[in-house]
This record gives C-alpha cells, sequence and structure tokens, in this order.
C-alpha cells in the first residue's frame, strides 16, 4: 500500500481517473479505533447505514500503547460506556488476561477497575462485534477530503476518489493525521507501529476553517519475555475475586486463570545514562514541537523534572497470551535506540533485555476541541461530528466514551432530535467533554478523578443507575436490561427503608458479632443503618444478626452500604449539584449578539463570540469570563429583546 | 431564579444606630423564624399575613441579641417579588452586625453588591428600561467589590489566606495524585499527617477570623462596656475619659432603649461605650437582672471597663459579674484612689487569677486615666494582627468565606478521626480552599491540575 502514498505527484490524476464510485450512507466514521468503533456501533445499532474507514482492517481496535483497560477515572468510563450500551466493556470483559479493582482501601469514589488485555484477543474481538453488526460496513481506505456545501457537511471522499454520500460524519483519526514517530535522530512518517498515517486529511480540515495544532504522545520499548530476569522483580497478581466491567456480564463466567504482572525500579545508574544523552533527545534537540502530556511523561521527563528522585516504577506487563512480548510501563522514550538498549539494560531484571520494539514518541495533528459544541459537533460545520484524540485528548477509554457519545449525537441529528449531553454532575463522561470544549487543553487530556467535582455521586458501582435509563431513551439499552435496572433499584429502595428500621436488640450473638469486627458493643438497642454507619462495619458484616434480610445480589448490596454508611456527604453533594445545575440550565442563543451586550469586559466578549458557550454554566468556565461577566450575561438574558429566547431558562 | 436566599444590612451602618437586614428567597421566612421570637415567645412569621409587622426578639442560641420590629413581605409583592423579610434593629451599629451574623448563621448567605437589585430586575420587579442601568450598576459594584477588596487585603492578611490556601492545594494534589496513580504514590501514614496539618491550619483561619473582628473594631470602633454596682462611678469614669463635661444621659429608664452609646477617640482607636440602663438604674433589684445583663452584655463586647468603689468591700454580685468576664479583653478599674481602700488591686488579681489589668484611677479628680488610655490601647496594639491602615478584614462576606473554610477543615478533622478513607478529605478540603480563593477573587481553574503535575510524578 504504502509505495503508492511515495507517489504523491500522481494524487491528482488518479482522483479524476477513479471518482466514479459514488454511495450513499447515513454515517461516515473515519478511522476504527476505540472512537470509531463505538461510534460506528451506536450508529449502526441505531438504524442507521454506517460506513466505518480504516487505514487497516487489522488495525481496528488497536492498543498501540498500555495493554491495559480502564484504570483510575477511566475505569468510571468504561462502565459509564457500559451503562450507555457501548461496547468497550463488554470486549475487555471477553478478552481480558488479568483484573484489579484499584483503590479499594479507599472510598467508594475511587475503587477504579484496570484490566489488562490480550491486545490481539480484544482488537479482534472488537472486529468480530462490528463485522457481525447490521447495517455497519467496514472500508480498508483513507478518507482524503470532507464535502461540506454551506457550512453542511455531505460526504468524504477517499484517496481512490470514491464519494461516500452521508448526512452526518465523525472524525476518529486518533494519532493518524499527519503522524510521525520519532527517537533519537530517526523519524518515519508513519501512524503507531508503523502503520500507514493519514496525510490529506489535514488539508480538507484547513480548507474547512478548522485550525489544527500538534500534540504528542509516546510509547515504551516492547521487551522479549525470555530475556527478562523475573526473579529480581516483585510479582504483581490479580484480584483473586473478578468483578467485570460490564453490567450485564455475568461475575461467575469470567473468574479465571490470570497472568502476573511485575514491578521494577531505574536507579542512578539509569539516570545518569539518561542525562548524558539528553542532547540527543528529541525532545530536548526541538526535533519534536508537539505537546506532550505531563501524567503521562517519558523517562527522560521525569528524570529531569523529578531530578531528586532516586529511582522510578516501572512494570512490566504482558501484551497478552498469544506473544511474549512485554510492555515496559514507565519507561516511554524517544531517546536513540543504542540509548534505549543502556539505559532498559541499567535496570534490574532487564539485563540481558532483547527489545522487540523501540520506544518512541508520535506526533500527531488534532484540534482545539473548543471549535465543538457539547454534542461534539462542529460548531462550524453541520453534520460534522469527531471524537478521541483528534480532540486532543488521550487514552482508550476518553477516546471510546467520545466515539460513543458523538455516534449518538449524529443519529439525533439525523433523527432531528435533541443530542444526548451528560453534564458534570451525571458522569465523567460529562466532565470530559465539558473540559475538552470549554477549557484550553495545552497538552493532551487524560481522565483524572480530580476533574471530577461530583464524584462521590459519580462512582463506577452507580454508572448504570445514572446512565442505563438514558441509554434506555437513545435506543442503546433493550427492554430486558432496563426492567432489571428498575428491578435493581426497587430492591436498593426497599432495602434502604428497612435497614433503617430494623432495630437491633442488644443481645449476645449481636455483642459477638460487633466485637468480633472490631465495634463497640451495643448498650440499648440501634437500628441496622445506625450500625452500617459505624466506620468499621459494613452491611455485608451484619448479615449475621439480620435474620430478615431479604436475598439480593452482591451489587444491590454494595449500594445500600454505600447510600447508608456516606448519607451525609452524599447530601452535601448533591446540594452542590443543585446550585450548580442551577447555572447549567441557564441557556446562551446559539445567535446571542454579544456586542449587544453592555458592560462585558472585552476579553469575556471576545472569549464569549469565539466560544459561544451553550449555557451560562459553561461560560463562567471558560478562561476570561469572570464573575462579574456572567451576572452581566444573566441580567442581560432575562431582560429586553432577549425575553424570547430566554425563555426556556427555568 | 436564583432563590437562594441572601441577606444583608440594607442601610447605611452608621451610628445612626438603626439598621434594617433584609433577607429575600425562598427560605426568607424560614431563616427569620429561626432568629426571631415574638414577644408572647409562640407566634411564627410563617403563619402571618403578608406586609404585616411584628414585634419580638433576635435570638441566637437562646440569648436575645436585639429587640426588633419584624415586616413581613411575601414575594412577588416585595422589592424583589421573592419572600422578604426586613428586621429593623434598635440596638445600634455592633446589634446590627450581631443580627446579620445570626441570620447568617442560619441559613441564609451574604448577598453580593447589587444582588437585591439585580434579584429584582431578573424577577421583573424592575422596568425593562432600567436594564442597561441595572448592568452597570453590578458591573460598577462588582469591579469596585473586587478592586477594594484586593487593595484591601494587601499586605499580611492576603498573604496569610494565600498560604493557608497554597498549603491546602499542596494536600488536595497530594491526596489526588495518589488516588489517579496508586502505584507510584502512596497514602500510608497520611491521614495522621493531615490531622496534623489540618490543626495547624484551622488555627491559623481561626486567627485571620479574628482579624475580622480586629478590622470590625477598626472600622467602627471597640464595643466597650462600663460594668459595675451602681455609685461606682462609671457615669463620673465616662467623663473623665471624654475629656469635657457633657453630661450622659440618665434620664433613659423605662424607654425602650436601655442601651447608651457615646463616642471616645482615643489616638486613633476609637471606643464606644455602652452603658447599661438596667445596672445603673436598678438599684433595689440589682441582685438578678443586673448580673444577667452584665454576661449578656459581655458577650458582645470588645472590650470591658469593669469599675469598683476602692472604697468599699466586694461582694457576691461583684464576684459574679467578674466571672462573667470569661476571657474577653477587660479592665478592672478601682476607681475613687483618692478615697481609703477597702478593696486593693492584688485583691482583684487574685479574684481574677490575673487574667486582666487593674489601674487605680480617681474619676473625680482625673487621677489614673492617662494609665487606663494605655492598657486601653495596649490591649488592642498588641494583638498579632497589627493596626495600620489596611491590613485586616472588614468585609462580612469575607468573614463568612472564612468561616466556611474553618467548617470544612473542621469537617475533614472529623472525617480523619472517624477513619473514613483518604478521598473523603479531599471534598471538603476543596470547599476550604475554595472559600479561601473567594476571599482573594480567584477560582479553582486549572490550579489543581497545574499543582499534580509539577510536585508529584504520575505515571506510566
Amino acid at each position: 500500500m504504502s509505495a503508492v502514498y511515495a507517489l504523491e505527484e500522481e494524487r491528482g490524476v488518479k482522483k479524476k481517473e477513479m471518482s466514479k464510485v459514488e454511495e450513499f450512507v447515513d454515517v461516515v466514521v473515519v478511522g476504527a479505533g476505540h472512537a470509531g468503533c463505538e461510534a460506528a456501533l451506536a450508529c449502526a445499532r441505531l438504524g442507521m447505514q454506517t460506513a466505518l474507514f480504516t487505514v487497516s482492517v487489522d488495525s481496528i481496535a488497536l492498543m498501540p500503547c498500555n495493554p491495559n483497560i480502564g484504570g483510575s477515572s477511566k475505569g468510571h468510563l468504561v462502565r459509564e460506556i457500559d451503562a450507555l450500551g457501548g461496547e468497550m466493556g463488554k470486549n475487555i470483559d471477553r478478552t481480558f488476561i488479568q483484573s484489579k479493582m484499584l483503590n479499594k482501601s479507599k472510598g467508594p469514589a475511587v475503587h477504579s477497575l484496570r484490566a489488562q488485555a490480550d491486545k490481539s484477543d480484544y482488537s479482534r474481538s472488537m472486529r468480530q462485534v462490528l463485522e457481525r453488526t447490521d447495517n455497519l460496513m467496514i472500508r480498508q481506505m483513507e478518507v482524503t477530503e470532507l464535502i461540506v456545501e454551506d457550512g453542511v457537511l455531505t460526504g468524504v471522499r477517499t484517496y481512490s476518489g470514491a464519494v461516500y454520500h452521508c448526512k452526518a460524519a465523525i472524525l476518529c483519526t486518533g494519532t493518524y493525521l499527519k503522524a510521525r514517530c520519532i527517537y533519537g535522530d530517526v523519524s518515519v512518517h508513519t501512524g503507531p507501529n508503523g502503520l500507514q498515517a493519514a496525510n490529506y486529511l489535514t488539508d480538507s480540515l484547513k480548507a474547512n476553517k478548522v485550525e489544527l495544532r500538534r500534540f504528542k504522545t509516546g510509547t515504551p520499548a516492547r521487551i522479549a519475555k525470555k530475556s527478562i530476569d523475573f526473579s529480581k522483580m516483585e510479582e504483581q497478581k490479580g484480584d483473586e475475586r473478578i468483578v467485570p466491567f460490564s453490567f450485564t456480564t455475568d461475575p461467575e463466567s469470567i473468574q479465571k486463570e490470570q497472568v502476573s504482572c511485575w514491578l521494577t525500579y531505574t536507579n542512578p545508574k539509569t539516570h545518569e545514562i539518561i542525562r548524558s544523552n539528553l542532547d540527543r533527545s528529541p525532545l530536548y534537540s526541538g526535533m519534536i514541537e508537539g505537546t506532550g502530556p505531563r501524567y503521562c511523561p517519558s523517562i527522560e521527563d521525569k528524570v529531569v523534572r523529578f531530578a531528586d528522585k532516586e529511582r522510578h516504577q516501572v512494570f512490566i506487563e504482558p501484551e497478552g497470551i498469544h506473544t511474549d512480548e512485554m510492555y515496559i510501563g514507565g519507561m516511554s522514550s524517544s531517546l536513540p535506540e543504542d540509548v534505549q538498549i543502556a539505559m532498559y539494560r541499567s535496570v534490574p531484571g532487564l539485563e540481558h533485555a532483547q527489545i522487540v520494539r523501540n520506544a518512541y514518541a508520535i506526533e500527531y495533528d488534532c484540534i482545539d476541541a473548543r471549535a465543538l459544541s457539547l454534542s461534539l459537533e462542529f460548531k462550524n460545520i453541520s453534520g460534522l461530528f469527531s471524537a478521541g484524540q483528534f480532540n486532543g485528548s488521550s487514552g482508550y477509554e476518553e477516546a471510546a466514551a467520545q466515539g460513543l457519545i458523538a455516534g449518538i449525537n449524529a443519529v439525533r441529528k439525523i433523527q432531528g432530535k435533541e443530542p444526548l449531553i451528560l453534564d458534570r454532575s451525571e458522569a465523567y463522561i460529562g466532565v470530559l467533554i465539558d473540559d475538552l470544549v470549554t477549557k484550553e487543553n495545552r497538552e493532551p487530556y487524560r481522565m483524572m478523578t480530580s476533574r471530577a467535582e461530583y464524584r462521590l455521586l459519580l462512582r463506577q458501582d452507580n454508572a448504570d443507575m445514572r446512565l442505563t435509563k438514558k441509554g434506555y431513551e437513545v435506543g442503546l439499552i433493550d427492554e430486558d436490561r432496563y426492567q432489571k435496572l428498575l428491578k435493581k433499584e426497587r430492591e436498593i429502595e426497599e432495602e434502604i427503608q428497612r435497614v433503617e428500621q430494623v432495630h437491633i436488640g442488644a443481645n449476645e450473638a449481636v455483642q459477638h458479632c460487633l466485637e468480633a469486627h472490631g465495634s463497640a458493643v451495643l448498650k440499648t438497642s440501634a437500628t441496622l443503618a445506625e450500625l452500617i454507619r459505624r466506620p468499621e462495619l459494613t452491611y455485608e458484616m451484619l448479615a449475621e444478626i439480620d435474620p430478615q434480610r431479604p436475598k439480593l445480589t452482591a451489587d444491590v448490596g454494595e449500594e445500600v452500604n454505600i447510600n447508608i454508611k456516606y448519607r451525609g456527604y452524599l447530601e452535601r453533594q448533591e446540594k452542590q449539584v443543585e446550585q450548580f445545575k442551577k447555572m447549567e440550565r441557564k441557556k446562551l442563543p446559539a445567535d446571542m449578539d454579544y456586542d449587544a451586550v453592555p458592560s462585558l469586559r472585552t476579553e469575556a466578549r471576545q472569549k464569549l463570540k469565539q466560544y459561544r458557550p451553550e449555557s451560562i454554566g459553561q461560560a463562567s468556565r471558560l478562561a476570561g469570563v469572570s464573575p462579574a461577566d456572567v451576572s452581566v450575561l444573566l441580567v442581560y438574558l432575562t431582560g429586553g429583546m432577549h425575553r424570547k429566547q430566554g425563555e426556556n431558562n427555568e | 431564579m436564583e432563590n437562594d436566599t441572601i441577606a444583608a444590612i440594607s442601610t447605611a451602618v452608621s451610628s445612626a444606630g438603626i439598621g434594617i437586614i433584609r433577607i429575600s428567597g425562598e427560605d426568607a421566612v424560614a431563616v427569620a423564624d429561626r432568629v426571631y421570637r415574638s414577644k408572647g415567645g409562640r407566634a411564627h412569621l410563617k403563619d402571618q399575613a403578608s406586609h404585616t409587622i411584628h414585634y419580638g426578639y433576635i435570638v441566637d442560641d437562646g440569648e436575645v441579641v436585639d429587640e426588633v420590629l419584624v415586616m413581613l413581605m411575601r414575594g412577588p409583592r416585595s422589592f424583589t417579588a421573592e419572600d422578604t423579610v426586613e428586621i429593623n434593629c434598635h440596638g445600634g451599629v455592633y446589634a446590627v452586625r450581631r443580627v446579620l451574623e445570626t441570620v447568617l448563621k442560619n441559613g441564609a448567605r451574604p448577598a453580593e453588591p447589587g444582588e437585591f437589585t439585580k434579584r429584582a430586575f431578573l424577577n421583573g420587579r424592575i422596568d425593562l428600561s432600567q436594564a442597561e442601568a441595572v448592568i452597570d450598576v453590578i458591573q460598577a459594584k462588582n469591579e469596585y467589590a473586587l478592586k477594594s477588596s484586593v487593595s484591601q487585603l494587601k499586605g499580611a492578611v492576603q498573604e496569610a489566606v494565600q498560604k493557608i490556601r497554597e498549603r491546602i492545594l499542596y494536600q488536595i494534589a497530594f491526596i489526588e495524585s495518589a488516588l489517579d496513580d496508586p502505584e507510584h504514590i502512596s497514602l500510608e501514614g497520611y491521614p495522621e499527617r493531615l490531622e496534623k496539618e489540618a490543626r495547624e491550619l484551622e488555627r491559623e483561619i481561626s486567627h485571620l477570623i479574628d482579624s475580622a473582628d480586629n478590622g470590625r473594631i477598626m472600622k467602627e470602633g471597640i464595643q466597650t462596656v462600663i460594668l459595675g454596682r451602681p455609685n461606682a462611678g462609671k457615669s463620673s469614669l465616662l467623663n473623665a475619659m471624654l475629656g469635657e463635661e457633657r453630661a450622659i444621659v440618665t434620664e433613659v429608664a423605662g424607654t425602650t432603649r436601655d442601651v447608651l452609646e457615646e463616642s471616645i477617640s482615643l489616638n486613633g482607636l476609637t471606643l464606644n461605650m455602652i452603658d447599661t440602663a438596667g445596672i445603673r438604674d436598678t438599684e433595689d433589684v440589682v441582685e438578678k437582672i443586673g448580673v444577667e445583663r452584665a454576661k449578656e452584655k459581655a458577650q458582645q463586647a470588645d472590650l470591658i471597663l469593669y469599675v469598683a468603689d476602692s472604697s468599699q468591700a466586694l461582694d457576691e454580685n461583684d464576684r459574679e459579674i467578674l466571672r462573667s468576664l470569661c476571657g474577653k479583653k477587660a479592665v478592672l478599674i478601682l476607681n475613687k484612689s483618692d478615697l481609703p481602700p477597702a478593696v486593693t488591686a492584688e485583691d482583684l488579681k487574685e479574684m481574677t487569677g490575673e487574667l486582666y489589668p487593674v489601674i487605680a484611677v480617681s474619676a473625680r479628680e482625673g487621677n489614673g486615666i492617662d494609665l487606663l488610655e494605655q492598657t486601653i490601647r495596649d490591649l488592642f496594639y498588641r494583638g498579632e494582627i497589627s493596626f495600620n491602615d489596611e491590613v485586616y478584614i472588614t468585609n462580612a462576606r469575607q468573614k463568612a468565606d472564612l468561616v466556611n473554610a474553618r467548617e470544612s477543615v473542621l469537617k475533614v478533622l472529623e472525617s480523619i478521626s472517624l477513619g473514613l478513607p483518604e478521598d473523603f478529605y479531599s471534598i471538603d478540603l476543596m470547599s476550604a480552599y475554595e472559600a479561601l480563593g473567594a476571599i482573594l477573587g480567584e477560582s479553582v481553574g486549572e490550579d489543581l491540575v497545574n499543582e499534580i503535575f509539577s510536585r508529584f510524578c504520575m505515571g506510566k
């Protein structure tokens, strides 16, 4: 394939010759990574004729970096995707090789599931789901051009010249746009893993007044398992009891043998090797211009920025069970090949490491997502949506979440329905998208628990209760699953009421149970709820002194426990959410004339005109808009000639 | 619309001594009912007809703050078109402040500059043609508020708030980093460390809250109460301090106002002298009423001047009044030093555990007055927050923010003592951080994310 692309001058000629194929579909999805897969599945499942384009069918749902799904706050995203009817959770449940609930000793808000995937199984399994989905057509072809008429997207053109007319398109180009992989002074114009880059779409975007920028990310080397001495490392096993990602997966069905990961450390020698070769790093020589993520720094970044640290953790993770390649987590790099070899070999257990694939940095074109509205549609191109790394995010889960929402909203746009917009108090997905389209992001954006203001309400355990109803209304959740959810909610509610009312007497069995759990004995009777609120006790522990307890599943028990135990905190957070919602509900009309609003500060006026926030709440999160400007908007909105437009306000 | 309940003093704060506190919003009547006690103690405002006036008391934790008239206006027939309650205070500048604080403590939040007007407008109460004028008012007030709060905060207090805020942010960032990257950053032993830090933070915020009171003292004067048995020489002491033969009104007993104020300027400090009619005039029932009033006034005052007649032995009432001073700033004055003493400075010191300075004066002859004034000045200049022109918090809103910050830090301590997991701490730490940010006019924004990345090495 790539030989064809070397002959760039031929392109124009070819286009004329080959523009004979013309197809009509409802939705075109560009890119079949984690965003593209969710987007295409959502569209097709909602009845749209969907064409999914990829530069290589073999790279569908590829995991070009870390071999895991989930992790802190990302696990929340996966749960939310699942609750809305997406595929990621189910796919990792089918293909994981190790699973771990992180932060189990912490509060319920930050429990987070992470699973190691068999990369090839993950990819293959997702491909099969796509292949077997009605209305979904997979095409191995590069999309090179958007066809936009009067600000409305009407189709795309492929490298071969074929035209696909469509009602909506979703760009999920990941790191492929004008991609360049770099280590040392070696620079290759390819996407990840040596896959073909997409070099044309950028120009078409620019022609349609979409501004692009360069971001950078990186990946560590892969090392052959047989060259690693695991006896010098700490073993990291999976959980004994495996919890599935998907609310639809029966926990019993996924209890299985797991593989281990391994932990080792860098040392002063490693750091010395890196330091003495910094001048050969493309990052420091200026060869890389893109902005890299601070949360996922290369090892050379860490050594420079945290110079006082004597060691950094290195995680050795299997890439799958069908391969012996091991991922060297924590040591991504773009140093020259010889430095990489020396640096990896300075780490205990890696003395004889055989590198299979070099570490590299990758640079790519992406947009400033402030060009999008909260539905992930371009503000200036009707019918064009985008998701994933193209929007300036990073991570498989962030991409999948946006893909799902973009897919749903592309369909709703075609159907003339209101978009599905989750706000910051409803889902991590809401936080993710609001941050992306509202705030200035200077580096690839990663989800973090600290970004979610109301995280005690946005737990991974209650994602179904937060979102499955929405998924049902959208049409991605079937009746059966919805009825199960309603039943679960009823059970939780009834059990909470029961537990509040059941009195436990100070009898011997009770005292014995309390003592066994290190809790003070009762002087008089107490309700079960009062006991559950004791820090050292849980709903689960009290089963033996609660003979009337109905038979309930573990997840119902967990909800009962959390809702009773942390009620005060939950109520405080719900109050905050009420305040937050008030401002979100005050909508700003899309055609709002900010020049006609007196007293706005110049900077605020500019930002408001440029980014056109959708609500007063969103406006208040724009950099450059002060509380005083928000007051001005509030007053203006309700008054004068804008009364009509403001009528939907509460 | 924005119907959370707001309150503010809606008359200019002046020595006129009468002030109106306006409460507006959904819970205005409920908030008022929480602080209002009718004369008979039974009637509730919620049961009263709109546009009626009620006589009674404002009560804070069972203690009467002031005697008031309360006006009840239900929305939409009010200025803001929301339920509105206006409290007319009679007790002077200080009482007006206290009533507002009581209201704020009971569920209202301090109103923003121009907020009543804004609500009136938003609720369609003001003519639309006035829209622009209203915007300008809000804009101007906001900028003024920002400017003045910034300039006012220059120096020590601003720095102190800033520092506390940075320390809180560090703790939040640490917790968040550990949660986002549990494999790299450990929370082992962290609750103990945070507990220590939170206690210190709480102390420092409390200091700032005290400074808020000091700031008010600077602006409005030191609320000074003169206590003492009849004929101890309170009036003559007041005259001596006024430095001129100005008659103190003594014929006010029996009116509704039992408090009398006089201002004395003392080298830059203003003393608002509050003399209580009750103690002065009810010679026959000194005992109970006098002592109770003394306690009540002592609670409210910044400074207590206790006057004893040194020519007569102390009795049980003196002792009880002295006990009611509990921790307040006070000066014990042995008047009539020109007469043979029955009580000495040592006697008084012994009784009060040397908590208060004791000064011997002769109000009649003017002896010892200079020393008394010097002692008072020392009491107020010696504090940790120095009284120069700019450094203090006077704004009720800023004080409310500090109080909120302190409450949040206390909640953190509570979560720690309950053994809750670390992520619960950051919920309240964040509230504290935000409250302090409001004082400085800074929002949370990207602070946290930047802090996390700059301080903690995260990720794979």
